[in-house]
């Protein structure tokens, strides 16, 4: 193992604050960025990240005056792990960090997975939200069109015995060890266009280092996929639902593992009413970390009406 | 007899699952699934009377004598590794399913055909879900209440989930293509959401009232040892 265990990035500032919320006693990690007295920016993590990697973006929208608040959804960064994980289980948790913050309407700046969530949370607890931001979190039915039934089934099914095998072996399970760069190798496949120094950061802010080696902090029970009988149509549902001030921007890099595929024409009939969707052919899925000071200038830009 | 029950690990979660008849150990168990805010019969159901093995019943997580979790966070898949707790420490198991118990039981035969011989979807509490479509929108955070059973987070949670007809069939299709069985699923249900009309109407899938669908699997049961 390399003898320096600490890693810097150009631009990344730790959270000026921490705190726990307790989400019906599961207990999550809530990092603040900013002017405590500042209006409340609510910024959402998708899957497998964790509110640190907001190092960079968050301190670029806190220094334009907004109080900066993220957390770590259950069983991820330095939140509980939890028994059971769910969809619903999620959007229960963002409303107990959002509703500890405030008791005013906030703006809300989310990205991918929890940006999806953020949709149906809004739809259906409209009053929390003045203004939402949805960063690449915008999944159509359109997507993904090259699969066909028989291969989607085949997956399903892999997929459904791989997660009940995973269950049996829960209480064994632990993340493998490595070295910083070896755990920025790996999480390479998935982040491909971002530079290696930033995975490596990474690293140690969001793995813990124990005596054989850095090790995610993630439930290793949690993967990628999941099962269920979830469908990308819905979130369109929430979409078209939504009452507030409304900007959705899309990633067209179509080779990127993470992203969720959908084209401006897939969204467009379901923006809600005022609803803004801009769209960049050069940014890849995570555009706020690939592009920062580019989506910070188009978040706050729209956001500065709502403060 | 009174029933005897033993502890399963789930994760850091304990089951409880009953046995409510020893019945012939060399034969196959019958598990029984309860239905939403339910728990296991104390005694064996008359409509057990002619299963020939051991007839046993599991409390879901949340449910009769299983753990509580924190924060909830259920979902049919998860109740589903419930079973599949059971499958791994009592080995295949035919399964009878109650309301909420037969979606569970449907999904685990998909999951598991080589584990499940033979389900049986009937009535009871919860079979309809939250529908074939999400239902509105409906957030709240709970007050944590540890020892209370059936959890409340597991209503509102399993009284909510998403059931596509299409997601049934596809489990309905593994396990028909892969069981032994020449119909391992059995309809006794006489409510039909949406999901369940459409296993009922699939050819592959035979229609008893419960009492004969928990004999056809009996018989089932017994067909290899009279061939051998």
């Amino acid at each position: 193992m390399a003898d320096d265990e600490t890693r810097t990035f150009p631009g990344a500032r730790p959270p000026d604050r921490s705190r726990r919320v307790s989400s019906s006693g599961l207990g999550l990690q809530v990092n603040e960025w900013g002017d405590p007295d500042a209006p409340i920016l609510g910024l959402v993590h998708g899957g497998f990240d964790f509110s640190r990697t907001f190092d960079v973006f968050a301190p670029m929208l806190a220094d334009a005056g907004w109080r900066v608040v993220a957390w770590d959804a259950r069983g991820h960064g330095d939140s509980d792990h939890a028994d059971l994980y769910s969809w619903g289980a999620n959007l229960r948790d963002h409303l107990a960090v959002i509703t500890s913050a405030s008791d005013e309407p906030i703006v809300v700046v989310a990205h991918s997975k929890g940006a999806s969530e953020m949709l149906e949370l809004l739809a259906g607890r409209p009053a929390i939200c003045k203004a939402f931001v949805d960063l690449d979190g915008l999944p159509s039915p359109f997507s993904a069109p090259d699969i066909n039934d028989r291969e989607r089934r085949r997956l399903r099914r892999a997929d459904l015995a791989a997660s009940l095998d995973r269950r049996r072996r829960r209480t064994e399970l632990r993340r493998r060890p490595d070295t910083i760069e070896g755990l920025a190798a790996r999480r390479a496949p998935m982040n491909p266009r971002l530079p290696r120094e930033w995975l490596e950061y990474l690293v140690t802010v969001g793995a813990r280092r124990d005596p054989d080696g850095w090790r995610w902090k993630i439930d290793p029970v949690l993967h990628l996929g999941g099962f269920g009988p979830w469908r990308p149509a819905w979130s369109m549902q929430n979409l078209a639902s939504l009452s507030m001030p409304f900007l959705g921007v899309l990633s067209g890099v179509a080779d990127e593992p993470m992203g969720w595929k959908s084209r401006p024409q897939d969204v467009e009939p379901f923006l809600p009413p005022g609803g803004r969707l801009e769209h960049f052919d050069d940014i890849g899925h995570f555009l706020h970390i690939e592009q920062p000071r580019r989506m910070a200038d188009l978040v706050l830009e729209f956001l500065e009406p709502h403060r | 007899m009174s029933r005897r029950t033993e502890v399963l690990a789930q994760g850091r979660l304990r089951l409880a699952l009953h046995t409510l008849a020893e019945g012939d150990p060399d034969r196959r168990p019958l598990l029984l699934l309860h239905g939403l805010g339910e728990s296991s019969p104390r005694a064996r159901p008359l409509w057990t009377e002619g299963w020939p093995g051991p007839v046993l019943a599991l409390d879901f997580t949340g449910h009769g004598e299983s753990d509580v979790p924190v924060a909830g966070g259920y979902t049919p898949e998860a109740l589903m590794a419930d079973v599949d707790a059971v499958l791994a420490a009592r080995g295949p198991c035919t399964v009878v399913g109650r309301g909420l118990g037969a979606w569970v039981a449907l999904l685990v035969a998909g999951a598991r055909p080589a584990l499940v011989c033979g389900v049986v979807l009937a009535d009871g509490s919860g079979l309809a879900g939250g529908g074939a479509e999400p239902p509105s929108s409906y957030v709240e955070v709970l007050r944590p209440e540890p020892e209370r059973r059936p959890d409340p987070f597991a209503l509102v949670e399993l009284s909510r989930d998403v059931r596509p007809p299409d997601y049934a069939l596809d489990h309905l299709r593994f396990a028909v293509e892969d069981s032994e069985l020449e119909h391992p699923v059995v309809v006794s249900a006489r409510v039909r959401p949406a999901w369940l009309e459409a296993v009922a109407a699939d050819v592959d899938v035979v229609e008893l009232p419960l009492d004969e669908a928990v004999t056809y699997f009996a018989d089932g049961d017994r067909r290899p040892a009279i061939d051998g």
